[in-house]
């Protein structure tokens, strides 16, 4: 019987690759370990080995092909004894055993066409079709032309270009050189900069952060690269004690302008240690200016922001986003106010406040809730300090009713910190007390119903807003 | 003229000993092998022990200073002593607040060393016991005093304090209140020098006891690969706070703990300005001449407690007397320049000029306004948002 061999999950959150090369070809008799291919993930270029013996009958996807899907079948082999030319496409499903369940559900997902289609239909789903058109940030003139660029494509041109225009700007931190990034967002940075300004760092998050505000304070203007900010609580001391209280202590003298960024939050079942929102944690630092930003329009014009700014700007970054493709408006001079939100789907009946990939889901709920005749109005912070209380304080006052989703605890959160502010400065305004809907109070954990009973989604914050609205 | 630490010194010199070759690359990588590994070992042995710069300060210990520069050696650890001094009696009169932490003893580190920079281009950072460095590198007494007694006109408009305080002008960058956290942030201010191609080298500053700190060590290693040019200096003034030294390292010779990254070390005794001094050109030399950071032990003591607040009961009575009386720095300058024929008049109008100069600084620093209420909301951040 054929084996089919399947698109691999190389990464946590891959759904899709690059099959970059076939090193074998049909009829080549192939044992376990052989290595078959060569696939490019979001991250880097993997090499597929073989699990099963036998021969190679059919090259199912040629090499070179692009976003083909995680469990799509791309080679069959002919078991033993079996003639691989009369190999027909196989009618039975592939061995469980040459399969992950990772692969098998996100395969059930992932049935779409490959390639920008692809792609087109990814940011589709994040802004559903039929949603109100996402509110222009005014700072995009009318008629500018869009280009879909993914989060981790954004962030690099937005490092790339600030690199072009300032000398004193470079990258450090794990694998952003030679490996072009643990999580490629760092990716041909290496080529154009040179080692000089795009740095690898020994795995020593406490001592390289240190140098970093070492350099920023000598007059550079560091983007300290964390692999994760999990890493950073290691660095912590750096960031907190070194950076943002400088230029405070200091009476004004002694600056620390350097960005310390990285993914930030959940990604896909890696477990407690690897998945934690630390945006509430820094959002408390005055002297701090905290940046999470969702799509890729607002992580470019952000990031560059922040490399301008003479402030320590932590800047926190999604995983599970960086694939996800979104318009991004073609102007050189592309940069964001920091410390403005925005209003991303205007609506009259309740306000959702979110920020980063919560923000998604918030987009999913208020296309679920119009259906019902709610129309809600969703606030993407954008900037976590300084916070955007007007925009939020003026939304309240139009809507009267208010859901903040956070992929985070919910304990002490940002969530935790708009209510307050509903509650002193909006307290007139609200119909309904102000609920979150925020990650489940325990650490993360592995198994994959436990985490998704643990994270937020769409239906959670619909639910949310329907209590508010009484509904 | 020896430091309060007994130590064994004869082996310093010596080549280290012969060690395994390294091994070599893993047989996948394609590099090609051009030496044997046996020449490789015996070239990076020979190297390694090139970097023994302790012999070349065993060879010459003494700076030969000009009685210009002695006097002015003299003159600044005074400054230095009679400043702190100054200090105490403030805060004794609660006119200074917090932590307080004095130099007393310890001024021939500073003035010896940094005599060695150029001021205003080359980096100076230290810890929390930070007013003789600054004092050293010529900043105002009179707006060190001021920042001590929580006054606007204080370097940090009195929002910093005795440990937070930091001049960009003379390129003294702290004033570190968290304990080893200095010596990453000198890396930093290393790898802006070298960045900038300005020739700079960065000295920071660290005690016995932030030595033990594991961001030192990721600091050294980073330092050593990306040769840094920056001199790590350990205090070594015998308590980690109230802990000796015996009791909280495993290895007290913290010149040699650099040896794990091939960081050369030296052992400095830290009551001699002029052993300092000349300690300090030979590091120099080695640093600036692209070499990568060199790691010098300075053997010191502290008079008083670790701060204001402490009585210092871990050590005796006599062992500070014992120091004091044989070992003080200020004493071994003065006794020099007399040695060399330099009047006591002249030495005493030093120390009467210095009095006088503390003196101003204490009126002022007790006489000017605390900061305005507004200062209360400034310099958060840079930048309006």
């Amino acid at each position: 019987m054929a084996i089919e061999l399947k698109m691999p999950a190389l990464s946590p959150t891959m759904e899709e690759g690059t099959l970059a090369k076939w090193l074998v070809k049909p009829g080549d008799e192939v044992k376990s370990g052989d290595i078959l291919a060569e696939i490019e993930t979001d991250k880097a270029t993997m090499e597929f080995e073989a699990v099963d013996e036998g021969t190679i009958a059919e090259l199912v996807v040629p090499e070179g092909t692009e976003g083909v899907k995680v469990g799509a079948v791309i080679a069959r082999i002919a078991g033993e004894g079996e003639d691989a030319a009369a190999a027909t496409p196989a009618p039975a499903p592939a061995p469980a055993a040459t399969t992950q369940p990772a692969v098998e559900e996100k395969a059930e997902e992932s049935d779409g066409p490959v390639g920008t289609e692809a792609k087109a239909k990814a940011a589709a789903s994040i802004a559903p079709a039929g949603a109100a058109k996402p509110v222009a940030d005014p700072e995009i003139p009318a008629g500018t032309a869009m280009v879909a660029t993914t989060v981790r494509e954004a962030l690099r041109d937005a490092m790339a270009e600030e690199m072009r225009a300032d000398d004193r700007v470079f990258v450090m931190g794990e694998e952003v050189a030679e490996y072009q990034g643990a999580y490629k967002v760092t990716q041909g940075l290496l080529e154009e900069f040179g080692p000089k300004r795009v740095i690898d760092t020994p795995i020593t998050e406490y001592g390289f952060a240190g140098i970093g505000a070492g350099a920023a304070m000598g007059g550079l203007k560091p983007i300290v690269e964390f692999m994760t900010f999990n890493f950073a609580m290691q660095a912590i001391d750096h960031i907190i004690n070194s950076a943002a209280k400088t230029n405070y202590m200091s009476g004004g003298q002694m600056r620390c302008p350097i960005v310390f960024r990285g993914p930030n939050g959940a990604a896909s079942r890696v477990g407690a240690q690897h998945s934690q929102n630390y945006g509430p944690w820094y959002a408390s630092v005055p002297g701090l200016v905290v940046i999470a930003p969702y799509d890729a329009a607002d992580a470019k014009g952000l990031l560059r922001a922040a490399i301008r700014s003479d402030d320590p700007v932590v800047f926190l970054e999604n995983e599970l986003v960086y694939g996800r493709s979104f318009d991004v408006p073609q102007i050189d001079e592309f940069v964001l106010p920091i410390g403005k939100a925005r209003i991303v789907r205007p609506g009259r009946d309740v306000t959702i406040v979110s920020y980063s990939i919560g923000v998604g889901f918030a987009l999913e709920a208020a296309e679920t809730l119009a259906a019902e005749g709610i129309e809600a109005e969703v606030i993407d912070l954008r900037t976590l300090r300084p916070l955007d209380k007007a925009t939020v304080l003026e939304s309240l006052a139009r809507t009267n009713r208010m859901v903040v989703a956070e992929e985070g605890f919910p304990v002490c959160s940002i969530a935790s910190e708009i209510i307050a502010i509903a509650m002193e400065e909006g307290f007139d305004s609200l119909d309904a007390p102000v609920l979150r809907v925020c990650d489940e109070d325990v650490p993360l954990p592995y198994a994959a119903n436990l985490e998704k009973a643990a994270l937020i989604d769409a239906g959670r914050i619909a639910q949310a807003v329907r209590n508010v609205c009484y509904r | 003229m020896r430091g309060c630490k007994q130590k064994e010194t004869e082996d310093l010199a010596k080549p280290a000993r012969p060690r395994a070759p390294r091994t070599s690359k893993p047989a996948t990588t394609q590099t090609p092998v051009v030496q044997s590994s046996e020449a490789i070992a015996a070239q990076d042995e020979a190297e390694f022990a090139l970097r023994s710069l302790q012999q070349a300060h065993a060879n010459n210990k003494q700076y030969e200073a000009s009685d210009a520069e002695l006097l002015r050696f003299y003159e600044q650890m005074v400054l230095i002593r009679r400043f702190e001094e100054k200090a105490g009696q403030l805060y004794g009169l609660g006119l200074i607040g917090g932590f307080c932490h004095l130099y007393i003893g310890q001024e021939a580190v500073a003035v010896g060393l940094q005599s060695a920079l150029k001021e205003g281009h080359d980096s100076v950072i230290t810890g929390y016991r930070d007013h003789g460095h600054m004092l050293a590198y010529g900043i105002d007494p009179k707006v060190i005093m001021a920042e001590l007694t929580g006054r606007g006109a204080g370097i940090s408009r009195g929002k910093g304090g005795s440990m937070h305080m930091f001049s960009t002008e003379h390129k003294f960058y702290g004033g570190h209140g968290i304990v080893g956290a200095q010596v990453p942030l000198g890396a930093g201010l290393a790898f802006a020098h070298k960045y900038r191609e300005d020739g700079g080298v960065c000295m920071a500053y660290f005690g016995d006891g932030a030595a033990n700190q594991g961001q030192v060590y990721e600091t050294f290693n980073m330092a050593a690969l990306w040769k840094l040019p920056i001199v790590f200096v350990v205090e070594n003034n015998g308590y980690a706070m109230g802990t000796a030294v015996r009791r909280g390292s495993a290895e007290t010779h913290f010149y040699r703990r650099g040896t794990a990254f091939r960081i050369p070390g030296m052992d400095v005794n830290g009551m001699d300005v002029l052993e300092v001094r000349q300690a300090a050109e030979v590091a120099l030399e080695f640093v600036r001449a692209g070499n990568g950071p060199v790691l010098m032990e300075l053997n010191t003591y502290r008079y008083r407690g670790h701060s204001m607040s402490d009585p210092a009961k871990y050590r005796s009575r006599e062992e500070v007397q014992e120091m004091r009386e044989k070992h003080d720095p200020i004493e071994a300058a003065k006794q020099e320049l007399l040695k060399r024929g330099v009047t006591e008049d002249r030495i005493k109008d030093i120390d009467k000029k210095v009095r006088q100069q503390v003196a101003e600084a204490a009126d002022f620093a007790e006489s000017s306004p605390e900061p305005a209420l507004e200062e209360l909301y400034t310099d958060v951040l840079v930048e309006k948002y």
